[in-house]
């Protein structure tokens, strides 16, 4: 039987906000186990909850980045539950009105088509602090250092039908919140972290399976992984004649194992009901209006420029402009070299090929945009061939020169375009290949075509590849035919 | 609405509150008291009325997004029955 998923994410987003949610006491990341945990994060007796203006401003940029509706009166609900990382008993979250209304986010699938992913809503809340369980006496470790850190929680629809569309999703918003500024995006710290809600049924089939969650994914590659694992793992138990039943999961990115963290006949009842320690939120049109000016080109827009003014096909322009460092890089090698096309060319192609091989981010790259710029600008006025390209950037990201210019000059790496230096190398290399000048004539002339390879193969080695290869091929025609 | 035993007790456990034996008829009816005054409450046609969301009147002030707490753990940390490297220990949680 043929089957398809059906698959929702939820997402808790830490906002890069100086200070908690509702508390003065510092978010930095990193710091000793709770020295940023102060008495109302910690939920003693007698506090009172003052709401971050920053992270209402960034909760609203968010919604304005996903075209939604920003709910103007918002409020405040607890979710009751007991956890030794929650101190309060309650974690502080929106519900019946949450600030962010529907919206959508518009990704890109492996065929060139798009697909909007619609957002249900987006919400605010207090992050839970960390338990380690490491064994302290046959008891676990609580750290409340990341209590009350704010969060947005994303719920998307049941928009996705497979991995690869979850993981476009999440990237593309990655690209959203750090575009915005909202988020450092730093997923290996839990700044992103993706819950995945999965079911599957037979295709056609209108309504949906019984779904699970797997929680706490904090890594595109792991999500994807887990995603996949639990379709299959679905399938096999209904075509083994079993049901799925509805449960919350745990995936281990480094075993590649999931396994069942509690069902729902055990799930809590969390007894919202609305916190009498906050008021209602009320964002003024100013606020709105000013935020907007705020707002930084978005990366559907930038894709879109990169499309229109640039002239990029779709699929670099998807590329480029997901991430701002590289959107920023490419836009500034284009401007050097004055050709964007090549500059595109060059981001995703040699200098990501370097940047990967040797697990070095763009912003960190030796090779400055303003250097590749300089050597785009090398091989458009023909001072080097593409070939001998690779070769000057390669010298440069071994900081063997300030600039293209002084590696090629250093190397003595200019392209020969001297028509007698190139005659007289051809004449060399006809001379000792006689054999295949021999055969090369009398073949058919539909053969030679491919015969003439071997002896700009052999011109290109004999100039170490710095004769201008369109001249070579010209004048080898030329005498070959003689 | 009617409320029983048995919900009381479920009640209780995700409140984590210990009600023994001899309280929980009694508990129940105090309950029940409660929800028939919500059912007449509930009971008042309030339709055309905007629900509140807070029974004050008035909207909630924001804080500017400044560090304005310093590390306190030593004294925090007084309240607490057992702590080790800065950490609050609890009982073994499993997940």
């Amino acid at each position: 039987m043929a089957w398809e998923a059906v698959i929702g994410l939820e997402i808790h987003v830490q906002l890069a906000t100086k200070t908690k949610i509702f508390s003065g006491a510092s978010t930095a990341f990193g710091a000793a186990p709770n020295t940023q945990a102060c008495a109302v994060d910690l939920g003693l007796p007698g506090v009172l909850p003052v709401l971050n203006a920053e992270a209402v401003n960034m909760a609203i940029k968010f919604g304005l980045g996903i075209d939604a509706e920003i709910n103007k009166i918002n409020a405040f609900e607890r979710k009751n539950y007991f956890y030794p990382d929650l101190p309060k008993g309650y974690q502080t979250t929106q519900l019946e009105r949450p600030i962010v209304g529907a919206g959508h986010v518009d990704i890109m699938l492996d065929d060139g088509s798009s697909k909007s992913v619609r957002i249900h809503h987006a919400h605010l809340e207090e992050d839970a602090g960390k338990s380690l369980h490491e064994d302290f006496q046959g008891m676990s470790g609580i750290d409340l250092n990341r209590a009350g850190t704010p969060l947005i929680e994303i719920v998307t629809e049941p928009d996705m039908s497979n991995a690869k569309e979850a993981v476009a999703f999440a990237k593309k918003l990655h690209s959203i919140v750090t575009t915005l500024g909202i988020c450092d995006g730093e997923m290996s710290q839990g700044s992103m972290r993706f819950d995945v809600n999965v079911s599957v049924r037979p295709k056609g089939e209108s309504k949906l399976g019984t779904r699970t969650e797997t929680k706490n994914l904090n890594s595109f590659r792991f999500m994807e992984r887990a995603i996949n694992k639990e379709i299959e793992r679905q399938i096999d138990l209904i075509e083994d004649g079993g049901t799925v039943i509805q449960e919350t999961r745990l995936y281990n990115g480094d075993t590649d194992e999931a396994r069942s963290m509690r069902s729902k006949e055990e799930a809590n009842d969390y007894r919202y009901f609305p916190c009498p320690d906050l008021l209602p939120v009320v964002i003024e049109d100013s606020l709105l209006d000013k935020l907007r000016g705020e707002m930084p080109e978005m990366p559907d827009a930038k894709k879109a420029r990169f499309i229109r003014d640039l002239g990029l096909g779709e699929y670099d322009a998807e590329i480029l402009s997901g991430d701002q460092t590289t959107a920023a890089y490419f836009e500034a090698t284009a401007k050097t070299s004055g050709d964007a096309k090549l500059a595109a060319n060059w981001v995703m192609g040699e200098l990501s090929k370097s940047l990967n091989q040797n697990e070095i981010a763009i912003s960190n790259s030796p090779v400055t945009a303003e250097m590749l710029g300089g050597l785009i600008l090398r091989i458009k006025d023909n001072t080097i061939s593409g070939k001998i390209a690779k070769q000057v950037f390669e010298a440069l990201w071994n900081g063997e020169g300030k600039d293209a210019d002084e590696v090629i000059e250093k190397k003595g790496l200019k392209q020969v375009t001297d028509t007698g230096a190139i005659e007289t190398m051809i004449d060399e290399v006809l001379a000792a290949n006689a054999q295949q000048v021999d055969n090369y004539r009398a073949a058919p002339v539909e053969k030679r075509g491919k015969m003439i390879g071997f002896f700009v193969g052999q011109c290109m080695k004999a100039s170490k590849g710095k004769a201008n290869p369109g001249m070579v091929n010209q004048i080898l025609k030329k005498k070959l035919e003689g | 609405m009617a409320i029983d035993r048995k919900e009381v007790e479920a009640v209780a456990h995700l409140a984590r509150l210990s009600i023994d034996e001899t309280q929980i008829e009694r508990t129940t009816e105090s309950l029940q008291g409660i929800l028939g005054m919500i059912d007449q409450m509930q009971a008042i046609d309030t339709k055309g009325i905007e629900p509140m969301a807070h029974p004050l009147d008035a909207v909630q002030r924001l804080r500017a997004d400044e560090v304005t707490e310093t590390d306190q753990r030593e004294k925090l940390q007084q309240h607490a029955p057992a702590t080790e490297e800065g950490l609050f220990l609890v009982p073994k949680v499993i997940e």
